[in-house]
């Protein structure tokens, strides 16, 4: 299990928890981020931060502040 | 006119990106109208459409969002209107959902939560033909029949499917008693907790309103209902224990069972290709967003969209200005002398002619902000930036209203309306006037060459330094003023930033259109009235009194010598080419008689009275009365400040723009420069008195235009007026700064 702000890009990992204020998960989750979602880190921005991922066929960008409270389950691609 | 036609009132509501306006616009056409609600910031639009010849619609576009979820005032205001809870509209008869058909699934969430209304729903499928391109197939029989609900597919840009979208709207409204809607159920737990809470609070507050009193945690509806009921938040807390007892998670609960219910519905209706290639949106991004070449690229549109604004939008201000000039010259000619022509061409004709001339301006930059927002950068934009904004407590979104501020705050702060949350958005609109504007470029350039910059002694590149400083200088407080305001009158939990970044597509000329004539329209319309107002008010401050001690007006007496200047021009014959004024001494003499007239004039006015009872408010900053009177003139628009500074030292009326294009043989450079330093205060230190006009125009709110846009855009008086008040204050101290401690080491 690790924070979804470690991942490699490219890499694709299944969401396990997230955690943080309320406001923040529900609107993750209207996004279609919650629990048991697959999701895609696709890099980050030139400074670090925010990060871009795909959800489904959603592209989003997210804080890393916000990411590191989404623990994902790496998924190794075949 | 038939006079059984029924008019319905609709309301259309979607995710951002969705194209929702523009199913809006194809609907309703030119027959549309903002309307807004007392303490929001939110408009809607409302239009008119005609279904057939007994039946129309009035169409309310409610804002963008991805849930029905409250978390603001501004968020509640769609949930009111579509419950009937909003003084002055009724309560729709109809709601259109329009979702994405290449996202469905995300997009029926919304939906699902419109279910719980009791409202009958007609789900518009758009973008049809990005989805077919994907390669995906959607199944519309059998989706209609799962969701109980009429499924529409259209194309909105290309006016596909309105058709039959109008016919099914039309049935829909005609049907008597529409049978129920079913939509994702929630656990038997919460319904019972939802319907115990209802009889608890008397049953006035709609069965909607307390499902989410319980699922949103600290949500709107929280906040509004605990107000006159203090224990409603202890209530809630225990429900939301006992649910949690019962294995029924707040607020996860929620997006559990509507994706669980969405998933079921689109088994086997909605398929996809399995491997899906990566699109070419992502190929796009990676050159967009990389490291190198996507800052490049971003630098590059940025400094395109500035140089539109600050160059560009000169070639279509300059006619503007011209064709003013030119109708006040000639109803100048048309009227006897008096206040009132002088106020017709004064205050009227200038003051419009004030007002129009940023309508390029906004219209240009309302283009890029719609091309970039059509085609999906703009969503990059803010990525791009928003490690940088974060950290003055902004949002990515920021960034362009600022950037824009830099050429004009008026339209920067009108584009501050991509930004969802609201205390971001404050803040951007209450720092964005202390970026150097263009209309305070003349005054920088006036004073650098009057006071700070000799070509004998310093090198060619000082001015450009100067002027670096001044746009520094905004840049560098307005950052520290949006902490300080996040950190206090601002302060709150800082909602998840999450962005959706949206598929790139080509931008369509229509809506791009549609948005400059929207926004430059708004403009004139909403400020405009403002402006003008002001505009009058300081054309009589300084116009009375009209008259000399003696009882002689003014105004004649210079009509009179203007008459006899003419009158000696013609005398000499039209054949020589240049003013030869310069060259004979009399009509020189009636010209210096006129200038010195006009300051006479204006000293004696009113708001020269004013500026002569001020100086000992100014002299702490090294101004004589006349630059402090200049200074009190040009609150209303600082682009009069150089024009005012010339009829004040008695040159006359000049151009703000010759200065800009061969200051060193601008005439009023060399009487000001002159007069201030044989001036026995003052001086010595005159190039600190220059430095001090700079530093004071570079931090004070000199525009009316701007306030008023504030006052609209923020929808009370309370904002406008704290940033008058604050940007005063630090322009003030900030030029007694640079002139007291200056002085220290001359």
């Amino acid at each position: 299990m690790t924070p979804l702000d470690s991942l490699k890009p490219q890499e694709r990992g299944r969401i396990h928890s997230i955690t943080g204020s309320p406001a923040v998960v529900q609107r993750l989750a209207e996004l279609g981020l919650f629990e048991g979602e697959e999701i895609q880190f696709l890099g980050k921005a030139p400074l670090g931060d925010p990060l871009e991922i795909q959800v489904g066929t959603t592209t989003l960008s997210i804080r890393k502040k916000d990411a590191q409270g989404i623990l994902v389950q790496t998924l190794t691609q075949e | 006119m038939s006079l059984e036609t029924k008019t319905f009132s609709v309301a259309l509501i979607g995710n951002p990106n969705t194209g929702k306006s523009t199913l809006f616009n194809a609907l309703t056409g030119l027959r549309q109208h903002t309307g807004n609600y007392p303490g929001v910031t939110v408009e809607m639009k409302k239009g008119e459409c005609k279904l057939n010849e007994y039946l129309k619609l009035n169409l309310i576009d409610l804002p963008g969002t991805y849930s029905l979820a409250p978390r603001s005032l501004d968020e509640m205001v769609s949930v009111d209107v579509l419950l009937g809870r909003m003084k002055g509209e009724s309560k729709p008869d109809l709601v259109i959902s329009i979702v994405d058909a290449g996202n469905l699934d995300r997009h029926l969430y919304l939906t699902s939560q419109l279910m719980g209304l009791r409202i009958p729903i007609v789900l518009a499928v758009n973008m049809i033909d990005v989805a077919n391109k994907q390669g995906i197939t959607i199944d519309w029989k059998t989706l209609e029949q799962r969701l109980g609900i009429p499924v529409i597919p259209i194309q909105a840009n290309k006016g596909k499917g309105l058709e039959e979208l109008k016919a099914t709207l039309a049935k829909v409204l005609m049907q008597e008693g529409s049978s129920p809607i079913h939509g994702p159920e929630f656990p038997e737990a919460v319904n019972q907790e939802v319907n115990r809470l209802r009889e608890q609070l008397g049953n006035q507050v709609p069965e909607f309103l307390v499902q989410r009193l319980i699922l949103d945690i600290d949500g709107h509806a929280q906040k509004h209902f605990s107000q006159d009921r203090p224990y409603l938040n202890d209530t809630l807390n225990q429900i939301r224990e006992r649910l949690k007892s019962h294995g029924v998670a707040i607020p996860a609960i929620e997006s559990k069972v509507r994706y669980g219910w969405i998933r079921e519905q689109l088994k086997g209706v909605v398929s996809r290709p399995r491997e899906t290639p990566v699109s070419f949106s992502q190929r796009l991004d990676q050159i967009l967003i990389h490291k190198f070449f996507g800052t490049l690229i971003f630098l590059g549109l940025m400094f395109l969209v500035f140089w539109s604004i600050f160059s560009g939008a000169q070639y279509l201000m300059d006619p503007i200005k011209d064709a003013f000039t030119w109708l006040g010259e000639h109803v100048k000619g048309a009227l006897p002398v008096g206040p009132f022509r002088s106020l017709i061409v004064d205050g009227v004709i200038g003051g419009v002619g004030s007002v129009l001339v940023f309508v390029p301006q906004i219209v240009i930059l309302f283009g890029f902000i719609a091309i970039l927002e059509d085609c999906g950068y703009m969503a990059r934009a803010a990525f791009l930036m928003d490690k940088i904004m974060a950290r003055c407590g902004l949002n990515g979104k920021s960034f362009i209203p600022l950037l824009s501020s830099a050429a004009c705050a008026v339209p920067g702060i009108l584009s501050t309306r991509t930004i969802e949350n609201t205390r971001d958005r404050f803040a951007t609109i209450v720092v964005a006037p202390l970026m150097s504007c263009s209309a305070r470029l003349p005054l920088y350039f006036l004073m650098i060459y009057a006071f700070l910059y000799n070509p004998q002694k310093h090198s060619s590149w000082v001015p450009a330094l100067y002027l670096f400083v001044m746009y520094c200088l905004g840049l560098l407080i307005a950052p520290l003023v949006a902490l300080l305001l996040k950190r206090t009158f601002l302060r709150g939990e800082t909602p998840a930033f999450v962005m959706e970044l949206p598929t790139y597509k080509i931008p369509q000329i229509r809506v791009i259109v549609r948005r400059m004539f929207d926004s430059g329209w708004a403009f004139v319309r909403r400020a405009g009235t403002f402006i003008l107002a002001s505009m009058i008010l300081v054309w009589a401050t300084l116009y009375f009194p009209n008259t000399n001690l003696e009882g002689q007006s003014y105004e004649t007496q210079i009509e009179e010598i203007e008459y006899r200047i003419r009158e000696k021009k013609e005398a000499q014959g039209t054949g020589t080419e240049q003013g030869d004024s310069e060259t004979d001494p009399e009509i020189k003499a009636l010209e210096e008689q006129k200038n010195k007239l006009t300051e006479e004039w204006k000293g004696q006015s009113l708001l020269g009275r004013v500026g002569r009872s001020l100086e000992p408010v100014f002299a702490p900053l090294g101004w004589d009365w006349k630059l402090g009177m200049a200074t009190l003139a040009s609150f209303p628009a600082r682009e009069v400040v150089v024009g005012t500074i010339g009829l004040i030292y008695g040159q006359g009326e000049v151009d703000p723009g010759e200065l800009k294009d061969k200051p060193e043989e601008f005439e009023l450079v060399k009487t000001l420069g002159e007069e201030v330093q044989a001036d026995p205060l003052r001086g010595p230190y005159s190039t600190l008195v220059g430095l001090s006009m700079m530093v004071f125009f570079a931090l004070c709110c000199q525009c009316v235009s701007t306030l008023a846009v504030i006052r609209r855009e923020t929808n009370s008086w309370r904002w406008p007026i704290f940033t008058f008040v604050y940007m005063t204050t630090l322009a003030y101290l900030g030029a007694l700064l640079v002139f007291q401690v200056g002085k220290l080491f001359f």
